[in-house]
């Protein structure tokens, strides 16, 4: 019955997004499907900590370093090879792996939480400062020059898959879209199938789940590769919507963000960290426009009020005040069935 | 001769350096298992105490040494009290809210001081070994992050508020039981660590360009250092600073700098597989 009541709101989910994707490019205007593609694909990068994070047990402070990577792969594969479909397969096959390198050294070395953050952190700082540091003409991975501080411009819009012709702002809102349910969904598949309960019982408790005859850093290691991969499709979104990408994707500020988002909506769900994205993206894009507070003094004030007064995140709470509310309203006519 | 000198030097003081952006966070991660994601913020808020108070006539010595540690180390017990202090039992989140402040830090001054980089002149002049000349200054920081090492060991090991410290760490249930009034303790650490990372914030700012931004370029190195050494605060720091250091600086020789980072990075990743507890947590565990 409970299991149920789960898909029941799953499918609610997905069918919104469907109806948004079917009808937003026809009733809003340009700018507005712009503005809504830059949200899903952030969502997607949201979705890929509150997945490891939710439902692994594994804080990475260093999301941004997938992002990164996916970027700067999708961007180097996709204008050397002038196409899109395979380079974006290769660049999350590529993000994938990093992290299982990655991932092998910090879960078999059975490092704890603190330290698993911390390398996290140092990895994507490293990376900032190695992109940072390739502004020469030496630089090149074929025909891509990676161009240091300046980014690499002119990377190719996504193509229909298997053709040569570019999406119009349109159809690329459908695609990611489209790509955005298909993550949603296939996650909720993960988290219930017998592997992602497992993982949920290494969140949960590391010690009896391995005593149970688990290997726990072998899950780790897929949970955070998986995480990875959606990290840098994300990556590869953001770079081929701007047709541009730069150190940028690599900064703290881009670690930080996603752990906010994810923090906001709430730890242990998917649908709160894409409406923290939403909300905080058009929080913070209203408040850019006054222009007189730092975009960085708002986002430092939001995560630590969040720690401080909010720690569970907005749906999470939402819907505890949602249950509390009906249960108030219920009450007279369940006392005589209890 | 001369070469080989110079070289030791530089190795001297890469290692120094990571002795001086290290220190403050190992002893409030040693102390308090806090990892305080601002600390390059308070590095950075360092290097402006030193910057803005010799441009208003104060001796540079005396905005190094007694200004930028006392404003940075109020500006710590601050800290703790408004946001810390809520979250010591749950790891986690002090490093989010901390994360958070960095943040803030960052845009704040970037809104008062503006995005422009600010340095004061190198003093002290230099001196020549042979053919090569050395700024004086690289030597007042070896001397400095000896110097910091040599006290914090003396301030644990010899005084009482050294011995209250350690038994907090240890159990600080049972420190309690004896009397010991364990917030009194942590606030204390906490503004210790924040004015040692005070002055060492003033230490780098004639050798460092003052941004907001700056602490950016120190953190990772910081981390790293705490992390690979383990939770013994001078042991650990000294041996992953030594080690780190001295193999940093000799890829730095060979390729530049970012690679002296990377290599830095790489060797911790490799330690960290063998040594998870990092270097303290294996050899010289009982030390402090």
């Amino acid at each position: 019955m409970a299991a149920l009541g789960y898909w029941r709101g799953v499918a609610l989910v997905a069918a919104i997004f469907l109806a948004i994707l079917l009808f937003v490019p026809a009733w809003f205007d340009l700018f507005e499907v712009l503005q809504m593609t830059q949200y899903i694909v952030l969502a997607i990068y949201a979705l890929s900590l509150a997945y490891i994070w939710g439902f692994g047990g594994i804080v990475s402070f260093g999301q941004a370093g997938f992002f990164g990577l996916g970027g700067y792969a999708f961007a180097v594969i996709s204008i050397n090879m002038g196409e899109t479909t395979v380079p974006f397969l290769l660049t999350i096959a590529l993000c994938f792996s990093f992290a299982a390198v990655l991932g092998y050294f910090m879960f078999y070395g059975r490092l704890s939480d603190v330290y698993l953050g911390v390398v996290t952190l140092v990895v994507t700082l490293i990376m900032w400062k190695l992109i940072n540091h390739t502004a020469g003409p030496e630089y090149a991975i074929g025909k891509a020059r990676l161009g240091g501080f300046n980014g690499i411009p002119s990377i190719p819009i996504m193509r229909v898959p298997f053709t040569d012709r570019e999406m119009d702002p349109g159809e690329m809102f459908q695609y990611f879209m489209g790509l955005l349910i298909f993550v949603y969904l296939g996650l909720h598949v993960l988290i219930r199938s017998k592997f992602g309960r497992i993982a949920i019982s290494i969140r949960e408790n590391e010690v009896r789940t391995s005593l149970l005859g688990y290997d726990i850093r072998r899950y780790k290691l897929m949970v955070f590769s998986i995480g990875g991969a959606l990290g840098g499709a994300s990556g590869a979104m953001w770079a081929t919507y701007q047709t541009f990408i730069d150190p940028n994707s690599f900064s703290l500020e881009m670690s930080a963000k996603c752990l906010i988002w994810v923090m906001a909506g709430g730890v242990g769900t998917l649908i709160g960290p894409i409406v923290g994205v939403v909300a905080l993206q058009y929080l913070s894009l209203k408040l850019g426009e006054t222009a007189f507070i730092n975009n960085l003094v708002i986002l430092g004030i939001i995560l630590v009020l969040l720690v401080l007064l909010m720690p569970r995140g907005i749906v999470p709470t939402l819907h505890d005040w949602l249950r509390k509310g009906l249960a108030l309203v219920r009450q007279p006519s369940r006392e005589g069935a209890q | 001769m001369d070469f080989a000198l110079i070289v030791l030097i530089e190795l001297l003081r890469a290692v120094a350096g990571l002795v001086l952006i290290a220190a403050g966070l190992a002893i409030i991660f040693g102390m308090m298992r806090v990892i305080n994601i601002a600390h390059g913020e308070f590095l950075m808020l360092g290097g402006y105490t030193v910057v803005l108070t010799t441009k208003l006539g104060v001796n540079l010595w005396v905005a190094i040494l007694v200004l930028a540690p006392l404003f940075v180390g109020v500006f710590g017990v601050i800290v703790e009290r408004c946001i810390i202090q809520f979250l010591y039992n749950r790891l986690l989140d002090s490093i989010l809210a901390t994360w958070g402040l960095s943040l803030l830090i960052i845009g704040a001054v970037t809104v008062v001081f503006g995005n422009t980089v600010e340095g004061v002149a190198t003093p002290l002049g230099g001196f020549a070994i042979g053919d090569y000349k050395m700024a004086s200054y690289t030597l007042v920081l070896i001397f400095a992050a000896a110097l910091i090492l040599a006290a914090i060991f003396a301030g644990l090991k010899y005084t009482r508020f050294g011995l209250i410290a350690r038994s907090t760490m240890q159990n600080p249930g049972m420190a309690e039981a004896l009397g010991v009034n364990s917030k009194l303790v942590y606030m204390a650490t906490f503004g210790i660590g924040a004015a040692l990372t005070g002055l060492a914030g003033g230490l780098l700012a004639p050798i460092a360009g003052v941004v907001p931004s700056m602490g950016v370029y120190f953190i990772g190195q910081a981390f790293i250092t705490v992390v690979t050494g383990g939770s013994a605060i001078v042991a650990g720091t000294l041996s992953a600073s030594t080690m780190l250091g001295t193999l940093s600086q000799s890829v730095t020789f060979m390729s530049g700098p970012v690679f002296g980072d990377a290599a830095l990075l790489l060797v911790a990743l490799i330690l960290l597989r063998l040594l998870p507890q990092g270097i303290t947590g294996r050899i010289f565990s009982r030390s402090l």
